[in-house]
């Protein structure tokens, strides 16, 4: 699954080893992504699904599409109330760990895609406890493990022992990490994990293909099923997400909310969640260099790009959507949004985030080089004073491990 | 009024409140309890389960008896097993089981919620079922030994008000067990009107988490208890079908 293949084979091929769940929900999300005509909406139907009780996959589209736009503030306050409703004035902190940098796929806008001569690292086990440890320290009790899809580097074993670490020091774990089998999700889950996030990036194949070139990464369908192998497995949550601005992001949002529709639909139990990244314009300096400041920003030009604007109208949009999903918001954005969405549309926001290997303790020499550059660099305590400053409360945990 | 108590586990209580923790600053837990008269709180025990300052039990008042809720629990294990932690953080041993197999709507598993309350029973606690409204089931959960039983007025969060209100008349009429409605109660007066149809107590949480002003919502909800409470013990006024007293009855004909 590991070698690293060329774009030759077709990304709805299945490889060696990836198993094959019986779901119609590739189909029918496919199906919903390709009717979809974001510019036939009118404003008459953007105010119906405002006021609408129960909201259709009819509303959804009207609230994603460019005559939404103008309706943004009411969009927000609908949003808002919403947000109050389900989860009441609590914000959940968390903070993500990357333990390894190591990848196998050709992601052609990715800081760790294998083609980039980044400074690759992987923390030993030990390392691992460290760095976990000094974020414990900061007061957060939930984390997300995070790793670089290298199956030969990170393997389903050494993500376990990161899971029973985080166990330890944490109250909640959560895991953004290659796409696995029914039975290795189940064994994180018994190592520790609660739940995964997978991005499918794009709902586009097309763009899809274009956009990862090599690895097991490319196949598409086997991406897309992570979320019902990981709850099959026993996660208890899934967390869904398209890169904003790979493709069309009106109809990749879509895609997102009705795949997360359809989840939930078979698998009534399950914690939803949405994460909201969107791609941020490549810096000429960064460009240049892959590893200028130390991180590894692709020298890559996204054709969509998704303004503040209408990235917080897809946001309201999930949140009208799916009012009791969780929401992430993003470090990529800058501070002052992220404080603006939570409590708004977001449940979730990061504190203390580094993306590199390596660089929460000063104990650890060596650093891996990071993902993506952050725009939001401020520490918990800053964070948790900034929700406060908002009349919400900074919540750590709100989760029994049984 | 003044000799209005009520029971549950063994324990006496004046007020028919019951106050919810979750959604709102925890720093306003106390204002909200003061204002309320309320002297049952609940909280979630995933909330009780923090390390750090945020932990919800540093902020309940002394003398307030707790409730620990299972919320979280996927199926009767799961809430047993939380109810134990719940014990071990010193929350006592009221309980009140929240089962949900739907993250949608968050309606109760009322199978699940009867195994979880014999077990629970067994172990010693005062357990109070968070149900859908189902007669049978309540039956159930008085065979397993409830305390009470806490049908639930609409979806939880929904303030939409008493939308199973035939179907708790109903447990009311034929449960003997105190029937705290809980969850979907929105306004004060829809508290005020349960409270008249006989329900033993009220709990709320959204509605009051979600007020402008919070402690004032609280004062606000325990004034209609406590209205509705009186009405229910005065017994109502009758209620015409149509308009005024008939002037030719119908049994108008009869000659003795």
């Amino acid at each position: 699954m590991e070698k690293k293949r060329k774009g030759n084979f077709s990304p709805m091929e299945y490889q060696e080893g990836m198993e094959q769940v019986s779901s119609d929900i590739l189909g029918k999300v496919m199906a919903a992504r390709g009717s979809y005509q974001p510019e036939g909406y009118t404003g008459q139907e953007v105010e119906r699904a405002l006021q609408a009780q129960n909201r259709t996959q009819e509303d959804f589209a009207a609230l994603l599409s460019p005559a939404a736009e103008p309706f943004l503030e009411e969009m927000a306050k609908a949003a808002w109330a919403e947000t109050k409703k389900h989860f009441g004035n609590s914000v959940y902190l968390f903070t993500p760990i990357y333990i390894s940098n190591y990848c196998g796929n050709h992601c052609v806008y990715c800081g760790f895609n294998c083609q980039n001569r980044i400074h690759r690292m992987k923390l030993q086990y030990g390392e691992i406890e460290k760095e976990m440890a000094a974020i414990a320290a900061s007061g957060l009790e939930e984390i997300l493990i995070l790793t670089g899809e290298s199956r030969t580097q990170s393997d389903v074993a050494y993500i376990g022992e990161a899971c029973k670490a985080a166990r330890k020091f944490f109250k909640m774990v959560g895991l953004e990490v290659y796409p696995m089998n029914t039975a290795d999700y189940r064994y994180l889950r018994e190592c520790g994990a609660d739940y995964v996030t997978v991005f499918q990036e794009t709902y586009d194949p097309g763009r899809y293909g274009e956009l990862h070139l090599a690895g097991a990464k490319r196949v598409f369908p086997y991406r897309f099923h992570a979320q019902e192998r990981a709850l099959l497995g026993g996660m208890r949550g899934v967390a869904f997400g398209a890169l904003l601005g790979l493709s069309d992001f009106r109809r990749d949002a879509f895609a997102t909310g009705m795949h997360a529709y359809y989840i939930q639909r078979k698998y009534p139990y399950a914690e939803i969640s949405f994460s909201c990244p969107r791609l941020r314009p490549v810096t000429a300096a960064s460009a240049e260099d892959g590893n200028e400041d130390g991180s590894a920003a692709a020298k890559w030009e996204g054709e969509h790009e998704v303004t503040e604007r209408q990235l917080l109208q897809v946001m309201c949009a999930y949140r009208l959507f799916m009012p009791y999903a969780g929401m992430t918001i993003s470090t990529r954005e800058r501070a002052q949004f992220r404080d603006h969405v939570v409590g708004m549309a977001a449940t979730k926001i990061s504190a203390g985030v580094s993306t590199g290997i390596g660089t929460h303790s000063e104990e650890i020499e060596g650093q891996g080089d990071s993902q993506f550059e952050i725009e939001d660099s401020r520490g918990v305590q800053e964070v948790a004073a900034a929700i406060r400053a908002q009349g919400l409360q900074p919540v750590m945990n709100d989760y029994v491990y049984v | 009024m003044e000799k209005d108590k009520f029971m549950l586990g063994g324990k006496e209580f004046h007020s028919r409140f019951i106050l919810g923790s979750g959604k709102y600053n925890v720093e306003l837990i106390k204002a909200a309890i003061g204002q309320a008269g309320a002297e049952i709180i609940t909280l979630a025990v995933r909330r009780a389960n923090s390390s750090g300052a945020g932990n919800i039990l540093n902020f309940i008042p002394e003398g307030t008896t707790l409730l620990p809720n299972t919320s979280g629990a996927r199926d009767a294990g799961e809430a047993v097993r939380i109810a134990r932690l719940s014990r071990e953080l010193g929350c006592g041993d009221f309980v009140k089981v929240e089962i949900m197999r739907d993250s949608k709507y968050l309606l109760p598993d009322n199978q699940e919620t009867v195994k979880a309350t014999e077990l629970l029973v067994k172990e010693g606690f005062v357990v109070l079922p968070y149900m859908y409204p189902d007669l049978n089931t309540a039956r159930d959960l008085v065979q397993a030994g409830a305390a009470a039983v806490m049908p639930l007025a609409a979806p939880i969060g929904s303030n939409k008000g008493l939308a199973t209100k035939e179907f708790i008349q109903i447990l009311i009429d034929e449960i003997d067990l105190p029937i705290i409605v809980d969850a979907g109660i929105g306004r004060p007066s829809q508290a005020c009107e349960v409270m008249e149809m006989g329900a033993a107590a009220v709990m709320a949480n959204t509605a009051i988490a979600t007020a402008g002003d919070i402690p004032q919502m609280a004062l606000a909800f325990g004034k209609a208890i406590e209205a509705g409470r009186a009405a229910y013990l005065s017994g109502l006024g009758r209620v015409r079908e149509s308009g005024g007293e008939a002037s030719s009855p119908v049994t108008g004909f009869l000659r003795d």
